[in-house]
């Protein structure tokens, strides 16, 4: 299977803290993928990296069929790209009704002149209605999105990443703060989108990760520990001993 | 597509029917075209004051809603007002030294024409030279141009600058103030090509009109302003109606989301700080012909300021806001530090408003951060949700 994305000894140092140590990885482009880990293990540090936030003093990441490197790229360039990045703690635009927060996220030109004179078509707008549908939104369209719940706003925020059609989803956290209602809606959302792209999942919560049913990747110190079915990761005696035996 | 625009937008038609109403209402009282119960002077005041909107719509366009809180706009005012006083005051000196030369017994030369326009204009710095600036100063089209060419080339490369440096929130501010005020040092320079601190004059006098009385011109560019007001409203409202506006207001709510969702923040900075100090540009082009007179004082860091204070107190964020607050808070200092607003005799001391009156400003500003952030405009809204309810 060729890989989507491919990082290949990625470092980065903060205040001579090493976050990420010689860390490798990579991701087919239609694979579900759980990344666990303590507090403190780079788990957020890596998701910044691949999105430009912030640059690695020393590796490489391959992107796409022509192995393109995402270094030089900013955090805007690389989300054009295909990355789209969902955040711990919701992050959607409050003042903004959920219909223009999806409208802003659809795939479409970037420029500020074909921003300015963008019209939604019909098929836009059927195509947010689906989305909203999916995340189970859509009789709150019209509404601001900061009167949604908790809940809602995480929904609304995989809406705007699946609205974005990347080819690589990153999830940080996505069911803090869920019911357990909410959780096995937001676990079949995210199965679903990773019949059609690759889809990074950051969890602490094993029960959800196992729930995923996929691929699990441990990291620990900045570097990756163990990799394999969550099955195979947890029998392992260095992850017993760093994390789950804590 | 314009009708499905002001359908979606009522306040737009509400604010252009104000608007010309109010203009019709002031033509019909002026001096010079109506009954006369408006004083010349206060017709210029308000055709400044519709100017000072229309600034006031521009800095709620780059603070209100795109969040950059630029305190230099005034700057870019102040170059539209020099880059249009320029023609004008160019095109009159000429006038005058034409007709002064005609009686002459040998008639003048070209060259001497314009070394009189030149000592006419610059005998005051102690030059009779024409600076290489003022080289298209005979033609009213290339300076007109320059209203918005010049603050919106200063604008973009200061914008450049400082967003691909990502310099934002108040550091951007305190950049902003040191653009304003290092332009307005260097324009009191007697050589800086503009006059110093004597400013460029007589800008009342629109050369080739001089038989329309002041009180009919005053008139005159109090519609010119009202129009440029409306437009200029109109464009704002239509930039932030669609997904434009949805994406400035992403970056003023959260700038790093909305580059995670693919758009170059730094360009939209870059694209709404210069389309605003064009708009500011043409406001000083039509402000400082009414107010005669422009010189580097009125680049000052505090204008600039008092236009965030406008924007504040009227409510940023939204259009009529900011219109509001210019026209209620210029309007009533004009009052109060005109010298019109009786003093108030406490028997131990006398309150003068000329005094206080900048220090209640300041207060206001404090208390409607603190206790209104949604200013006037904000008491429309509340209004709104009120009939709303009770239609419910």
């Amino acid at each position: 299977m060729s890989q989507l994305l491919e990082v290949s000894g990625v470092s980065v140092t903060f205040d001579g803290f090493r976050a990420i140590n010689n860390l490798s990885f990579a991701i087919g482009s239609a694979e579900l993928r759980a990344i666990i880990g303590p507090n403190g293990a780079g788990k957020t540090t890596f998701m910044d990296i691949v999105t430009g936030k912030t640059r690695p003093d020393a590796g490489r990441i391959r992107w796409g069929d022509k192995g393109i490197s995402l270094l030089g790229l900013n955090e805007a360039q690389i989300a054009r790209e295909g990355i789209g990045r969902k955040f711990q703690k919701p992050t959607v635009f409050e003042d903004q009704t959920v219909q223009e927060n999806l409208l802003m996220a659809l795939k479409a030109k970037r420029g500020a002149f074909s921003v300015l004179f963008w019209k939604p078509q019909p098929a836009d707008l059927e195509r947010v209605r689906a989305l909203a549908t999916e995340i189970g939104l859509e009789d709150a369209l019209p509404l601001k999105s900061g009167t949604l719940s908790h809940g809602q706003k995480q929904w609304l925020e995989i809406g705007m990443l699946l609205a974005q059609e990347p080819r690589l989803l990153l999830v940080d956290e996505p069911a803090a703060g869920m019911t357990p209602a909410e959780r096995e809606h937001t676990t079949a959302i995210l199965v679903e989108a990773a019949k059609t792209r690759a889809v990074v999942v950051v969890e602490h919560d094993m029960e959800f990760v196992r729930r995923l049913d996929c691929r699990v990747t441990v990291l620990h110190e900045g570097a990756v520990l163990a990799e394999g079915s969550l099955d195979h990761v947890t029998a392992n005696k260095e992850v017993i001993d760093v994390y789950l035996g804590r | 597509m314009n009708r499905s625009f002001f359908a979606r937008n009522p306040s737009v038609l509400v604010f252009l029917a104000t608007l010309g109403l109010a203009t019709l209402v002031i033509t019909a009282a002026s001096e010079g075209l109506g009954l006369g119960l408006i004083s010349t002077s206060m017709v210029k005041t308000l055709g400044k004051t519709l100017c000072l909107a229309l600034i006031a719509v521009a800095m709620d366009l780059v603070w209100g809603y795109a969040g950059i809180l630029s305190l230099g706009h005034f700057a870019f005012f102040g170059l539209g007002g020099y880059m249009i006083g320029m023609w004008l005051m160019y095109e009159r000196t000429s006038q005058i030294v034409t007709q002064n030369l005609a009686n002459a017994p040998i008639p003048p030369t070209a060259e001497e024409i314009s070394d009189a326009i030149g000592s006419q204009i610059f005998g005051v710095v102690g030059s009779a030279e024409f600076p290489l600036i003022w080289s298209f100063a005979d033609s009213l089209v290339i300076q007109l141009l320059l209203v918005v060419a010049v603050p919106g080339l200063l604008a973009l490369v200061f914008g450049w600058l400082a967003f691909r440096s990502r310099v934002a929130g108040v550091y951007l501010s305190i950049l902003t103030q040191a653009m304003t005020l290092a332009l307005a040092l260097y324009l009191f320079q007697n050589d800086s090509g503009l006059r110093g601190n004597n400013g460029l004059s007589g800008l009342q006098n629109i050369p080739h009109l001089d038989q329309v009385p002041q009180s009919v011109l005053s008139v005159w560019f109090l519609w010119a302003s009202a129009l440029a007001l409306a437009l200029g409203y109109v464009f704002a409202a239509w930039i932030v109606s669609g997904k434009f506006g949805s994406v400035i207001r992403g970056i003023r709510d959260n700038e790093s989301r909305v580059r995670f969702l693919g758009y170059s923040v730094e360009r939209y900075k870059l694209f709404i700080f210069t389309v605003t100090a064009m708009i500011a540009g043409i406001a000083g082009a039509l402000y400082y012909p009414q107010a005669g007179i422009i010189n580097p004082a009125e680049l000052a860091p505090v204008a600039s300021i008092y236009l965030a204070v406008w924007v504040a107190i009227g409510g940023r964020g939204r259009l009529y806001g900011a219109v509001i607050g210019a026209c209620f808070v210029s309007l009533i200092s004009t009052w109060f530090t005109g010298g019109q607003a009786p003093d108030i005799n406490l028997g131990f001391y006398t309150f003068a408003w000329v005094d206080w009156w900048t220090i209640l400003l300041g207060l206001s500003f404090v208390l409607v951060t603190l206790f209104a952030p949604k200013g006037i405009g904000g008491l429309f809204d509340l209004i709104a949700t009120r009939n709303e309810e009770t239609q419910e």
